[in-house]
């Protein structure tokens, strides 16, 4: 049996990419905006471009939001992507009044990256520094740290994050955290390992063989 | 580092690619997404599909190959020309496109750039220039309809008017360069790249190796562009990428 992934569906983009890479890399994929599929599924990718108040609007309404923080609780593999990254944070600074709640996975928020000198959005491709945690973490397994992965967004992590869980940084503007680990079952990275030909085929590929029912 | 882009281009009639295409091993060659994923495995960094259909009667292709595209390719990708209005954007985006690239619409609309921004993010709106040098001095005037109706418009302001609309990047073709195989206009890559914040894709011209470095070291630009050197096959893009990182360009060598 090949592992089963449910990709959170939101409305607010093309998921084919998303949901032709990790089946080229042996997953069975399963694209949905039900709550009970989410809540019960057996590995889960959040993906995603966009602001980050009107996903966390849609999350919250459709009760997607809470399915998915209940599937966390079960502590079943998780990837979040670009959008989906900065959704699974406490909260965001990409509303227009302030602040804005996301889901709560991992403690710390996301601000806009600032230059005077770069252009902002970041958009192209830009290298992983791996940490200490990024050389031991299952996701990055084979890859070198420097490697280029492809990057589009205006915000990033913070650096209030807990050095435990930073995986990876790029240095644009500042060297922002590109991927984040729990240690365990959740696994979030800013860039678009879908977009990030070879080496994100490897990062999906990674996160399949994590997925119950995986053969290695 | 940020690294700088090689970007092949495909300029698509029908579905069907245009210009000689060299690729022996293709199942088939005139098939744009086909020909895409080969420059996909030889580490392009995206890929622009260019519509030149004459008439808006096969939209319905071009919108199907941005979904067969964002199936099989695992490289960000662009989809250019015949865009009318903003609806037409946000069906390409749907259907899996990275970006959209707009010319002669934004020129006749430049109010379609700040509404496709707003709507699909800067990230996702390449406005394309062509441009022809007027007189001897540096001032260029920007081209519609492929390159066949004057406007009467300064290149450079244009650019710089698209910049403050969000457009999120620049297409510069120089029409004066383009098919010649001598080289980018470097004067006007090097004025457009630095008048606006915007990343600058230089086009029209590449027939050697160092045309490709030219473009970005003397020019200025973020990325280069070619289209007839790769599909005869004159030059591999690792080929290419290999040269520009031996003239100390960060390109992207690991695919």
């Amino acid at each position: 049996m090949a592992p089963r992934i449910v990709i959170i569906d939101y409305h607010k983009g093309n998921l084919l990419s998303v949901a032709r890479s990790l089946s080229d890399v042996g997953a069975e994929v399963e694209i949905t905006d039900d709550p009970g599929k989410i809540a019960s599924a057996g590995a889960l990718v959040l993906p995603g471009v966009g602001s980050f108040e009107d996903a966390m609007g849609f999350l919250n309404e459709s009760g997607e939001g809470a399915a998915l923080v209940d599937a966390l609780s079960r502590c079943v593999p998780f990837l979040g992507i670009c959008l989906g990254e900065h959704l699974i944070m406490e909260s965001g600074d990409e509303s227009e009044s302030g602040f804005c709640e996301g889901l709560g996975g991992v403690k710390g928020t996301v601000r806009r990256l600032e230059s005077s000198t770069l252009k902002v959005p970041h958009v192209g491709w830009d290298q992983l520094e791996l940490t200490e945690v990024g050389r031991r973490c299952p996701l990055f397994e084979g890859v070198s740290s420097g490697a280029h992965v492809y990057f589009t967004h205006s915000y990033a992590l913070s650096d209030d994050l807990n050095e435990d869980v930073i995986a990876a940084r790029t240095d644009y503007t500042r060297a922002f955290p590109s991927a984040i680990w729990n240690g365990e079952n959740l696994f979030a990275v800013q860039f678009h390992p879908e977009k990030s030909s070879t080496v994100g085929l490897r990062i999906l590929e990674n996160f399949v063989r994590l997925v119950p029912g995986s053969i290695a | 580092m940020l690294t700088k882009r090689v970007i092949p281009c495909m300029d698509v009639k029908n579905g069907r690619v245009v210009k000689g295409i060299n690729f022996v091993d293709l199942r088939d060659a005139g098939d744009p997404v086909e020909l895409a994923k080969v420059y996909d495995r030889e580490g392009a960094d995206e890929v622009i599909f260019l519509d030149i259909t004459a008439t808006s009667d096969n939209r319905a292709t071009t919108i199907d190959l941005a979904s067969r595209a964002a199936a099989e390719l695992r490289i960000p990708y662009t989809v250019g020309g015949g865009f009318r209005d903003i609806s037409g954007a946000r069906t390409m985006i749907a259907a899996g496109a990275d970006k959209i690239s707009m010319c002669s619409a934004a020129l006749r609309n430049p109010e379609l750039i700040t509404l496709a921004s707003r709507a699909l993010g800067s990230q996702a709106v390449i406005v394309a220039i062509d441009a022809k040098r007027v007189g001897n001095g540096d001032k260029w005037e920007a081209y519609v309809a492929g390159g066949r109706i004057p406007t009467g418009v300064d290149a450079i302001a244009w650019a710089e008017e698209a910049a403050r609309r969000g457009a999120g990047e620049i297409l510069l073709t120089s029409m004066d360069c383009d098919g010649t195989q001598d080289g980018f206009d470097i004067p006007l890559t090097r004025t457009v790249a630095r008048a606006v914040p915007i990343p600058v894709i230089a086009s029209g011209g590449v027939g050697k190796l160092e045309h490709f470095a030219e473009g970005i070291i003397d020019g200025e630009a973020d990325a280069v562009l070619a289209a007839s050197v790769f599909h005869f096959g004159t030059f591999s893009i690792r080929q290419v990428k290999e040269y520009m990182a031996g003239e100390g360009i960060p390109v992207r060598l690991d695919f």
